[in-house]
């Protein structure tokens, strides 16, 4: 029976690779150094084992991500998640949008919002401003993107300035490439037990 | 208000965050598109390219960006491809020029465009198809940074524009 998960949720899932991991004992040390391995930290995951079979990116992946979602100033941490999670909505990527709507309801202290995203998809209502910024991030996730000078006025009628709507860009333009990873190259499966 | 002055250079081999990191808006977070710029080179140009040379990638960077609705930033990728066999890929409508490259131009076409419909059958197919493990992710990577630059530089044109 297959322990594949198909619905979205908070509950953060496995990952099982489409293809096979990096063997730690066998990494080059270009590997081992876009691994951060040291001897106190060995334990890597599977999804960062496979990124590490080319380890330049992964090198440079890592520090664009953390500065994307973490630097100070600008959009808030959470609103950072919600851009997240509207790519992942549209790019149904299970495993990304329950890390992130776990971190998006930690930040916020509330359930709420993404019960919401994940009961209507790309058709949930929310407040004002969280409506303004989810229906940007699903339609700048559109193949090709589809935003518009009027969806920007739109963020910016929400409230957005010029510095949050370039965080908003970042962090949902972020998660094309992470979506692109994370649900091509494995599957979200239940955790055993 | 001053805008985003957005890639589309007039120099077509300028790279594509340079118009970006110059904007007033973008200055805060310069620092992201210099890793940005690295990340470019990591996927486009890598020290180790692995099955895909240099010049194939810049070609499929080009028909990722045509598929994007980006055709500025598809010059730029091919501004260095002179091979016409190499620049014939960058139209969408080419499939590749045998079985193997079909494979891989069809999986790139649908992550690009459908992720969320790509299956673990098509990861399996590439394998079948003759192409090594690490040269999946790799493909993945350059899949996957083109859709990250892509909708940066469309979000950050909306941006401009509403601003005049």
């Amino acid at each position: 029976m297959s322990r594949i998960v198909h619905r979205f949720t908070r509950n953060v899932p496995d990952w099982q690779p489409r293809v096979t991991p990096v063997d730690l004992a066998k990494a080059s040390p270009e590997q081992l150094d876009a691994l951060k391995v040291t001897p106190s930290n060995t334990k890597v995951s599977d999804y960062v084992l496979v990124l590490a079979h080319d380890p330049e990116t992964l090198n440079v992946r890592s520090p664009l991500f953390n500065g994307i979602m973490y630097d100070p100033g600008g959009l808030s941490r959470a609103e950072r998640e919600l851009g997240a999670i509207g790519a992942s909505v549209v790019n149904r990527c299970i495993y990304c949008a329950a890390v992130h709507a776990a971190r998006h309801a930690q930040l916020s202290k509330d359930t709420a919002v993404t019960d919401e995203l994940f009961a209507n998809g790309e058709k949930a209502r929310l407040g004002p401003r969280d409506q303004a910024i989810f229906d940007y991030s699903v339609k700048l996730s559109q193949s090709p993107p589809a935003v518009t000078e009027a969806d920007t006025a739109r963020l910016r009628e929400a409230g957005l300035d010029e510095a949050e709507i370039v965080d908003l860009i970042l962090s949902t333009a972020l998660f094309g490439w992470a979506n692109r990873l994370m649900h091509i190259l494995g599957d979200p499966v239940r955790k055993d037990g | 208000m001053e805008g985003i002055a957005v890639a589309q250079p007039a120099n077509p081999e300028a790279s594509p965050w340079l118009g970006v990191a110059a904007s007033a808006a973008a200055q805060s977070r310069n620092n992201i598109f210099e890793m940005s710029r690295q990340a470019e080179n990591a996927v486009i140009d890598p020290r180790d390219p692995g099955g895909f040379a240099s010049g194939w990638r810049h070609a499929v960077a080009a028909r990722i960006a045509i598929l994007n609705a980006l055709p500025d930033l598809a010059a730029h990728y091919l501004a260095d491809v002179t091979d016409p066999a190499l620049r014939g890929l960058a139209d969408p409508n080419a499939a590749g020029r045998d079985d193997r490259e079909r494979s891989v131009i069809t999986f790139m076409d649908r992550v690009a465009t459908q992720p969320r419909a790509v299956q673990a059958e098509e990861i399996e197919g590439l394998k079948a198809a003759g192409v090594a493990e690490a040269d999946i992710v790799r493909l993945c990577e350059l899949n996957a940074f083109m859709s990250y630059q892509c909708r940066v530089l469309a979000g950050l044109a909306a941006l401009k524009g509403a601003s005049a």
